[in-house]
């Protein structure tokens, strides 16, 4: 149980507490039961938070409190099992499996740890989706970003035409990423699509070769369906940004007569900062969790050349080995490394807005 | 009310977290183990029986019109009501997994073929050796599907809907090729023969033949039988080795670079073909000649505008031979109906279903004899594809999904391999076939 505390951390406006209790009553309130949180708990960042307070309390232990305990208890409760049961028990369920033999098939056949493990690494396939995976994430996310905020700049002004626009680039992100995958496979289908015949008519190869018929092909195909659908989604959260720098910065601003080039790098991008962040953080856990456009545009071919960790997950589990804990294993690590890139994300959103 | 802290202690909540998941696994895990012990045979009437129960199938979507076939006519005559579930072809190894580990598979459970050989060896089917051998006509069942789920020599499973493949070419290409319309090839080298004069011809969007490049699938339904018409294998007996870099396996990727190098020798898109429309350009008139699964060439004999022509698929050097694909069927473990399912089983083997459900409708019966008497009024090239059945096979092995089906896998990198890329490597993916299968 952590000790009580007296914490005075002066850079962490942007940690919330669980709860922010009123120092005055610490030590007169019975129901102060518990030590609270713990200073050291630095993971919980979220973009605003309000000012922490430190808070301090002594343990009662009287019967009163305990009775008092047991109605929190019951007020938490609902929650506390919906969590439970839908996220911490899944986790946990993963977890077993990835240490077990446990088949599609045959069922649950007791612990083989490591073995999943030293199968996976064994299966070429994983080194190759791993890395397919970065370079897609990273094309993806390079792209997009851009993209969106360039879009987001362009129609953020109330003119005539940009209502239209904004309804246009939005349009596809009301699309399925699964109806979405469908039409740009029919769109590259040599045979019933024109994209094949437009390439060939500009001088491209032709014939034999589609668009997703090329390892290269396959990947910039999909890459420029997955710009399509999302670009409109991150110019939204690009808009919602924008509109919450205050005019007052612009106008002050002006006073100095930077260029619209300066104007934009100098105020906008830094005010925007969070925004971007946030962008990058879903991009890059979207991208890196892949799975739909690629199982249905290109199955991870040619040639397993679009392989991403995901689709080997569900290979494995379905249609290879049929193995579920192999399938769990390789789970595991990817949220694993997920949390990490996650952690070390906010790490660096966190220490960047602190600079300021 | 005072303010009650509402931070909860930690410790006592993982505690409980783990409590509660823990208890999660445990009946998970009690699921998964409680489903073994109830494959043996069991006493069933020779017939079956007919006390209108309800009988649960399940098939997948590809055999649609097979499958809603069978059970109207069943349903029709019958006390038991047979209801039909098709799953889409991707979720059937989902699906089943999930129900083997619930217990909850239907009663009868109808699979492709290729799957069978695992299945059963994962004790999904009931033995039937006893009521299998028993049926009167057994012997005039083809056997391709028997012999798919029988494990040290217990029968587990019927043929439900057969599917061959066999040659189609396109009549009026070949008149304006100038190649005789009525002669399809008889050995590979016929094959690109016509196929090269089919893409001299030029025509836009008109290709010599074309290959589901990406479908491990549709090219052993396509090409096996070219190995076994020259009175070759493309399996061991064990189905633990493959015999795909045999020199006449070799000629056939050939053959198909060969034309992968003539302008409009393979159709646009070959390459890339995953299976999801790799009958539409013959359908479209847009291919001289190509090997086809009967049951969607039969479908277009009325309907096509262009004449069809039809023969059994060569072997490389002569002969011919047919791959007896489809789907077999077979009684779950989780049956509590077996009695009645096997009612269902015996019906559909008898000449009189067989011809009603199958002949009647113009698909391929499993039943030689009625594939001989059956089809007195059917279209003569119905005929010529189903007397290739009695040359037909069957390959079998338990991992023969995740070494030749299976999206990715490692004879659709050696055909892409052999055909499009570095010929060379056929020897070493050929390698990598066989440490699938031996998995």
């Amino acid at each position: 149980m952590a000790p009580p505390t007296s914490s005075d951390q002066s850079g962490s406006a942007r940690l919330a507490p669980h709860h922010d209790p009123d120092q005055s009553s610490d030590q007169s309130g019975p129901a102060r039961l518990a030590p609270s949180h713990d200073p050291d708990q630095s993971v919980t960042p979220i973009l605003t938070g309000t000012p922490r307070r430190q808070a301090r309390r002594v343990a009662s232990r009287s019967r009163t409190s305990r009775a008092e305990n047991r109605t929190g208890w019951l007020f938490a409760a609902p929650t506390a099992i919906l969590l439970l049961l839908l996220f911490v028990a899944p986790i946990v369920v993963v977890v077993v499996m990835a240490g077990s033999r446990w088949t599609l098939l045959g069922g649950a056949q007791g612990n083989n740890f490591p073995d999943n493990f030293t199968r996976l690494f064994d299966d070429p396939l994983l080194k190759q989706s791993i890395w397919f995976t970065v370079k897609y994430t990273a094309l993806t996310t390079v792209i997009l970003m851009p993209v969106a905020l360039g879009l987001a700049l362009l129609v953020q002004e109330a003119r005539q035409w940009n209502n239209l626009l904004r309804t246009a680039i939005l349009v596809p992100s009301a699309l399925g990423i699964a109806s979405a995958s469908l039409l740009f496979y029919a769109l590259y289908s040599p045979q019933v699509g024109p994209i094949t015949h437009i390439l060939e008519a500009l001088g491209g190869p032709g014939g034999q070769s589609s668009v997703l018929g090329s390892p290269s092909g396959a990947l910039w195909g999909t890459v420029i369906l997955v710009v399509w659908r999302f670009a409109g989604f991150y110019m939204l959260l690009n808009m919602v940004g924008l509109q919450a720098i205050p005019n007052e910065v612009y106008e002050a601003a002006k006073l100095d007569g930077p260029g619209r080039w300066k104007t934009l790098t100098s105020i906008t991008l830094p005010l925007l900062r969070p925004t971007i962040a946030m962008t990058m953080i879903l991009s890059i856990t979207g991208s890196l969790l892949a799975f739909d456009q690629f199982y249905i545009l290109t199955k991870g071919g040619p040639n397993n050349s679009t392989m991403t960790v995901v689709q080997l997950i569900y290979r494995d589990a379905f249609e290879t080995h049929k193995d579920l804990g192999m399938a769990a294993a390789l789970s595991v690590l990817l949220l694993l490394a997920l949390v990490v890139i996650n952690t070390l994300q906010l790490r660096a959103l966190r220490v960047g807005a602190d600079e300021e | 009310m005072e303010e009650i802290a509402l931070t909860p202690r930690r410790s006592r909540l993982a505690l409980a977290a783990v409590a509660v998941a823990g208890s999660v696994v445990l009946a998970l895990a009690a699921c998964g183990g409680g489903s073994s012990g109830n494959s043996g045979s069991v006493s069933v009437p020779a017939g079956g029986t007919d006390d209108g129960t309800t009988i649960t199938l399940w098939s997948r979507a590809p055999l649609e019109k097979q499958a809603t076939n069978a059970v109207k006519e069943y349903n029709k005559s019958h006390k038991n009501q047979v209801k039909l579930e098709l799953l889409p072809n991707d979720d059937v190894e989902g699906k089943v997994g999930a129900a083997v580990q619930t217990d909850s598979l239907p009663d009868i459970l109808a699979g492709d073929v290729v799957r069978v050989p695992y299945w059963t060896q994962q004790g999904i089917f009931r033995d039937l050796t006893q009521q299998i051998d028993a049926l009167p006509n057994k012997a005039d069942l083809q056997s391709g599907h028997i012999k798919a789920g029988t494990v040290d020599g217990k029968e587990h499973t019927l043929p439900f809907v057969t599917d061959i493949s066999v040659m189609v070419w396109n009549k009026d290409l070949y008149k304006a090729a100038g190649l005789d319309p009525e002669k399809g090839p008889a050995n590979l080298n016929d094959f690109v023969t016509q196929a090269k004069a089919v893409a001299a011809l030029g025509k836009k969007d008109v290709a010599g033949t074309y290959v589901a490049g990406q479908s491990g699938g549709a090219l052993v339904f396509t090409l096996f039988p070219m190995l076994w018409g020259n009175g070759e294998k493309a399996l061991n007996d064990a189905g633990t080795q493959s015999m795909a870099n045999s020199d006449s396996a070799k000629k056939i990727y050939a053959a198909y670079r060969e034309l992968a190098n003539t302008p409009n020798g393979l159709g646009a898109g070959s390459k890339t073909e995953t299976g999801a429309t790799w009958t539409a350009p013959f359908q479209n008139g847009k291919v001289g000649v190509e090997p086809y699964p009967a049951t969607a060439v039969s479908a277009l004999f009325k309907t096509s505008k262009f004449q069809i022509g039809v023969a059994p698929i060569p072997g490389v050097d002569g002969g011919s031979s047919t791959f007896l694909g489809g789907d077999a069927i077979g009684i779950s473990k989780d049956s509590k109906h077996v009695a009645q399912a096997w009612n269902f089983l015996a019906w559909l083997m008898s000449e009189q279903a067989q011809q009603s459900v199958f002949a009647d409708n113009n698909d391929t019966a499993s039943n030689i004899k009625v594939l001989e008497n059956g089809y007195k009024s059917a279209d003569p090239r119905t005929l010529i594809a189903n007397g290739t059945i009695k040359t037909g096979q069957t390959p079998i092995a338990t991992n023969f999904n995740e070494a030749f089906n299976a999206a990715g896998s490692p004879w659709q990198i050696l055909f892409q391999d052999a055909v499009w890329g570095d010929a060379s490597k056929v020897d070493s993916d050929n390698q990598a076939i066989t440490s699938a299968l031996g998995q």
